[in-house]
């Protein structure tokens, strides 16, 4: 009994440095966080950062695309979450541009009656606070830690 | 490890040394030369030695390529165009073995449809035929690892969408772990080249098991009853090696008009693309032989009890595979061969067609509306699509292994079996058909 467990405690020891090597080194990391002017983004546009290796959106919305992704009623959701829950300013909307169905980076779909996203790959369509309104993917686009360190300065991660 | 006693007698004394410290010659000469089996192997039997073949054929080419290759996500896209263009006979070797890889799987297909139809897996064949399950998802995983090896759009995109399925089932602390930072990117390469070139040595490792515990048992063959004596069989040499030689001719006349006439044949264009972790190629596809597998996924559009759409789609695919380990209990009936199985005989053809129908259906963008009935609100065309194709299908597989194979075990009535396999063969000979009814009884199966 006693050896048996002192074995295999052994084995996971050792197993262990194999097992844990093929997590994000210290250098994958250290670059785990990303600074955004947003002195250049006008009303309307958006740019995309990377973060992590994940291209990230920020956009600067105007108050009619505000209040119309507002005037969503929760019910119409399939992963019920408001906008105000969001985003830290109604202005500013950071997400992380990759569909939570398998990973595709939809497209902006400025035709779409809420002025948000299709993913091409199987056709989720996200609104303009990227939450999932259609289609295959179960969640809303990922919202990333981030803080606005200043009025025009914000770090994601 | 070959059935029945060594018929290797040393030839001097010095093979009467060796033998006596090794018997390696001993094994040679009782597994490939005098090693026995059944008279009446047909063509669908030799591509086991195809796939060794293949196997061979991808080591070989791989190795040399590895030489040229540069697993780095900046550098990758670049060294395999370096490879095409300026590596002497670069063009040819990676041709080889990227067609090599399917035509590996054509292979493999043939195989395995050929256990299916023979009922090669049955008793006392099962780890057999387990041991050949394995291989073939090992096979999958070094297809798909060697894919994303160029880099291109295609490879990076196609790994995006197969470790984010795998995190749908293991969260996000795995697909990390698997990728080695937050996204597909250089770690992933590297480790996914270590993987790729690690992998072939494992098949190769599995497939001596396999073929091991092939000699323990001997053939099957398409009869499905065992050979009673020496009148029922052969020798592998020169027999069977004859029959392979032929076989690998013909097989390596089609494969090299692929590799010089049609090398992006089983290609897609935005493979010849750098891969661009800011943008999507429009469609995805995977690799057509893992075609069916991806039907199967993407026909899960809907939540099924707890569990919602996106992870049913990966335990159906998982399901697809994993069910082929138990194809020896799912399968009540006795007779082997679908030869002598009327009702299974249908149903396997169909379930072959069924098969071919998914794997295209896979390399569709998933949308597509096949048969349309009308006009959606937002003005696009609705009806019967390529996800309600693959639904059927989905379906079809399924009910192949959990409801028919189980089921017509207890009401098929197979027909009559030949009394011995030279039997069969010289009754054929005669054009008279073996006509004397044996064990079976005309009558369903009695399970005991
Ligand atoms: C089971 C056997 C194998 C299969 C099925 C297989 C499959 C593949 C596939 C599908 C590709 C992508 C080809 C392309 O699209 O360009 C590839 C690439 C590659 N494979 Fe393999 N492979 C096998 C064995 C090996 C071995 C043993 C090595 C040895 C190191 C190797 C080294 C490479 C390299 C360096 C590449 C990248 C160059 C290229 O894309 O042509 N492979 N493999
Ligand atoms: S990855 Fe976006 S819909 Fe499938």
């Amino acid at each position: 009994m006693f050896s048996a467990a002192a074995a295999g405690v052994g084995v996971a020891v050792t197993a262990w440095p194999f097992i844990d090597q093929m997590n994000p080194s210290a250098a994958t990391q250290a670059l785990s966080t990303t600074e955004v002017d947003l002195t250049p983004i006008t009303p309307g546009q958006q740019i995309t950062v990377m973060w992590q290796g994940k291209p990230t959106w920020v956009r600067r919305r105007t108050p009619e695309e505000v209040a119309q992704i507002r005037a969503i009623p929760n019910s119409e959701l399939k992963d019920p979450q408001p906008d105000q829950e969001r985003v830290q300013k109604a202005e500013w909307l950071v997400v992380i541009g990759i569909c939570t169905h398998l990973g595709c980076i939809p497209n902006r779909d400025n035709s779409g009656e809420q002025g948000g996203y299709l993913c091409a790959c199987h056709g989720s369509v996200y609104d303009g606070s990227g939450r999932i309104m259609r289609g295959p993917a179960p969640l809303n686009l990922a919202v990333p830690p981030y803080a606005f360190l200043s009025d025009t300065l914000v770090r994601i991660g | 490890m070959a059935s029945g006693p060594s018929t290797y007698t040393p030839s001097n004394g010095l093979m009467r040394w060796l033998d006596a410290r090794l018997p390696i010659v001993r094994f040679a000469n009782d597994n490939l030369l005098t090693f026995p089996t059944p008279k009446n192997l047909n063509y669908s039997y030799t591509f086991g030695a195809i796939l060794l073949y293949c196997l061979v054929i991808q080591i070989v080419t791989g190795i040399v390529l590895a030489m040229h290759f540069v697993p780095n996500a900046a550098l990758a896209f670049n060294s395999v165009e370096y490879i095409m263009r300026d590596v002497n006979y670069g063009w040819l070797l990676r041709y080889i073995h990227m067609n090599g890889a399917s035509f590996f799987f054509i292979a493999v297909y043939v195989h395995i449809l050929r256990g299916l139809y023979y009922g090669s897996y049955k008793d006392p064949r099962e780890v057999l035929w387990i041991l050949g399950v394995i291989i073939f998802l090992l096979m999958m995983a070094t297809g798909f690892l060697g894919y994303t090896l160029p880099w291109s759009q295609m490879s990076l995109w196609g790994a995006n969408v197969i470790t984010n399925l795998l995190g749908a089932l293991l969260g996000t602390d795995f697909t990390q772990w698997l990728w080695g930072g937050f996204s597909v990117d250089n770690p992933t390469l590297q480790r996914f080249f270590s993987l790729h070139y690690l992998l072939p040595f494992v098949i190769l490792g599995v497939s001596v098991l396999h073929i091991w515990a092939l000699h323990h048992v001997g053939n099957s063959n398409p009869t499905g009853i065992d050979p009673k004596g020496p009148q029922d069989t052969v020798p592998l040499m020169p027999y069977y090696t004859a029959k392979y030689f032929f076989v690998i001719t013909v097989f390596t006349i089609f494969f090299a008009f692929v590799v010089f006439y049609a090398p992006n044949l089983f290609g897609h264009v935005d493979h010849y693309v750098e891969g661009n972790p800011l943008k999507t190629p429009a469609h995805i596809a995977p690799e057509w032989y893992l075609g069916a597998f991806y039907a199967m996924l993407r026909a899960m559009d809907f939540n099924f009890l707890f569990i919602d759409s996106k992870l049913l789609g990966v335990l159906t695919m998982l399901g697809a595979i994993g069910i082929l380990f138990i194809v020896p209990w799912l399968d009540t009936s006795k007779v082997r061969s679908a030869n002598y199985r009327p009702v299974y005989w249908w149903c396997f053809w169909i379930f072959v067609a069924d098969y071919a129908m998914l794997s295209w259906a896979g390399l569709q963008p998933a949308g597509v509306i096949l048969l349309q009935t009308g006009v959606g609100a937002d003005g696009a065309p609705t009806g019967f699509s390529i996800t309600h194709l693959s639904q059927i299908g989905t379906a079809y597989y399924f009910a192949f292994f959990i409801i028919i194979m189980p089921l017509l075990g207890l009401f098929e009535t197979p027909r009559a079996l030949p009394e011995s396999i030279a039997q069969a063969v010289l009754g054929k000979k005669r054009g008279g058909g073996a006509a004397a009814p044996a064990g079976a009884a005309a009558a369903p199966e009695s399970r005991v």
